[in-house]
């Protein structure tokens, strides 16, 4: 029974952080419309920078300063926003379309850094030993799940909070006013460029919360889980819970790891052990068709965009 | 300085440029950013593997090589069947997801669909094949002097030589046929060319078929001169866009050229920043480009 709630408690504080992940996303894609394909490059920053500014020192890699969890979290949000910023400010005065490409290059490149920088990354070996949080519980699985459940949801909670004061702040009317109809944002002064900047580098941060937090969960880190695969994943997670929509975010992460773990275990229950690995990628070739279909079907997701308007008026149906 | 270099930079720049064409002219006519292109790519190569395999195992005999090349007709043959499959496989995306969305979505939805059927075009090449690299023939290639400390092998020629011959004729489609004149209008004002009495449908069909044609030729060529994986053709997805943006979106000797040069960075600046950060290199030809010349170095169009 322990085992049971033990697994429940770590397939949930996995699936809230993708879920932290699609908050990100969502600030950037729903809310502002903007399209990144550089995910899982966020992520990395993320998770790198965190790992590295508090693991302890290991043969063969750069020492670094043992620095708190905490602190290496919110240095990995702060790294992983910087970097948003920077590649916004490169692309968003172009067309929307370049900025997909570029976040794709920049992911590309940050996984070949995280690969051949050896002495800074651990090459492909990653990082190991990353302070865990609870450390002190790690003797009772049952116990530690569960506490990393309890931060993990806490953490989701605050930004889920935080982001939609956001969104039903004048920050957020501007937002919207920009992703409808640039220019009569821009004719009430203003600047759409300065405004998607903040949106991509606030969303590029919550990204970069995301992975430190799943980095220090595991305790391990490698290059290969920062690839393509990571992207697309989140990407479906948005659409299936229905884009522009922070509830949908969490709750198309719950499905769509639902759904990639379920499909994971049958796989390993129903095939040869030789076709375990072709089964990894029919697995994405299943999550790849239902985002066909979603797209297809229903395109506002489950949930759909909750309309908002201003705290002060509630939302726009009642209004 | 080594001409070898050059060389080498020349020969991926060609390959890249035959793939930009493609996404260049989808990107002109289509409106959207295709991230199947480079998934076309490999399949066209794992296609045309698959169909000499077949038609070598019908004759049921060794089919010695074509002259100094260590493939035979086999695999010519087989490739330009392939080259009609990968359009149709295009064509089919169209007709199943593109086709529906463009009529009531935005084009970034259509980027989104186009990332994820990209994701399972590869996982199903990686399902069917597996992740194992796979090569054409197992013959081995002695490389030539050419001269100036140049070597190539005769297959390396042979793919330059089919470069030209196609990106020539595809130039020659474009600026003297009727169906040339079509695409080129569509891709200028869609609604003016539809008044003027063009089948704009047809013209997107094309665009797909021979976007797919030649993702599938380049593909081929990648599988003679280096290896058939899964993933051969996403990681030439940046080098695509970059030489595409490069060139001027919608450009055909611009996308050749952007292919050219993209080739030429990359094989040059293995020399500064160490093979292991080839990928990096049309990345930064990239962001160069957004920031000095995002219209490209031969377009006139935003």
């Amino acid at each position: 029974m322990l085992d049971i709630l033990g697994y429940a408690a770590f397939f949930l504080t996995t699936a809230l952080t993708y879920g932290l992940i699609c908050l990100g996303l969502n600030i950037q894609w729903g809310m502002t419309g903007l399209f990144n394909v550089g995910v899982a490059g966020f992520v990395a920053i993320g998770a790198y920078v965190s790992a590295l500014l508090t693991a302890q020192p290991a043969a063969g890699r750069l020492t670094g300063p043992e620095f708190p969890i905490l602190l290496g979290w919110l240095a990995g949000a702060a790294a992983a926003g910087l970097a948003a910023a920077l590649v916004g400010a490169v692309t968003l005065r172009l067309r929307a379309d370049y900025l997909a490409i570029t976040t794709f290059g920049i992911a590309v490149t940050i996984q070949l850094v995280a690969l051949n920088a050896q002495h800074l990354t651990g090459g492909p070996f990653g990082i190991a030993f990353i302070p865990r949080p609870f450390a002190g519980l790690a003797s009772q699985p049952a116990l530690f799940d569960g506490a990393h459940l309890l931060l993990t949801g806490a953490v989701l909670l605050a930004v889920f909070w935080a982001i939609e004061r956001l969104a039903r702040s004048p920050w957020g009317r501007v937002l919207r006013a920009i992703r409808e109809d640039e220019a009569a944002a821009a004719s009430l002064g203003k600047s759409p460029r300065l405004y998607r900047l903040q949106a991509f580098a606030l969303g590029g941060a919550v990204m970069g919360l995301a992975g430190a937090m799943q980095a220090h969960f595991i305790g391990f880190i490698a290059p290969d889980n920062y690839v393509s695969s990571l992207t697309f994943l989140v990407w479906a997670m948005l659409v299936v819970g229905g884009s522009g929509n922070n509830k949908g975010a969490v709750l198309g992460a719950v499905l769509v790891w639902g759904l990639w773990s379920a499909s994971g275990y049958l796989a390993g229950l129903l095939l040869p052990p030789d076709l375990q690995a072709r089964g990894a990628a029919l697995q994405i070739v299943g999550i790849g068709l239902m985002l066909a279909l979603i797209l297809l079907l229903r395109p506002r997701g489950v949930l759909g965009e909750q309309k908002v308007v201003s705290r002060h008026i509630g939302p726009a149906d009642e209004a | 300085m080594n001409l070898e270099y050059i060389a080498d930079g020349l020969l991926l720049g060609a390959t890249i440029g035959l793939g930009a064409i493609g996404l260049t002219l989808t990107y002109s006519i289509l409106r959207f950013a295709n991230f199947t292109q480079g998934d076309l790519m490999s399949w066209g190569a794992y296609l045309t593997l698959t169909l000499a395999g077949a038609i070598a195992g019908a004759l049921s005999g060794e089919v010695l090589p074509l002259g100094p090349f260590s493939f035979g007709w086999p695999i010519l043959l087989a490739s330009l069947i392939a080259m009609g499959l990968t359009g149709l496989l295009a064509l089919l995306l169209d007709q199943l997801l593109f086709r529906r969305l463009r009529r009531h979505g935005s084009a970034i939805v259509m980027v989104i669909a186009s990332f994820g059927a990209s994701m399972a075009l590869r996982s199903l090449l990686e399902f069917i094949y597996t992740p194992q690299p796979l090569y054409f023939t197992q013959n081995l290639q002695i490389a030539r002097r050419l001269g100036f400390g140049v070597r190539m092998t005769p297959d390396q020629l042979a793919v330059l030589g089919l470069t030209a011959i196609l990106v020539l004729g595809l130039h020659l489609l474009l600026t003297r046929s009727h169906i040339g004149r079509a695409m080129r209008a569509a891709a200028e004002n869609p609604a003016l060319a539809e008044i003027t009495g063009i089948d704009v449908a047809q013209v997107v069909r094309i665009t797909w078929l021979i976007g797919g044609a030649l993702a599938c030729a380049a593909g081929v060529m990648i599988g003679l001169t280096v290896q058939i994986r899964p993933y051969m053709g996403f990681d030439l997805l940046l080098p695509l866009f970059a030489a595409a943006i490069l060139g001027g979106i919608g450009s055909i000797p611009g996308a050749m050229l952007g292919g050219l040069v993209v080739g030429l960075a990359e094989s040059l600046g293995v020399l500064v920043v160490g093979a292991e950060y080839r990928a990096a290199i049309s990345f930064a030809v990239l962001i160069l480009l957004l920031l000095f010349r995002p219209t490209g170095l031969f377009g006139s169009r935003d």
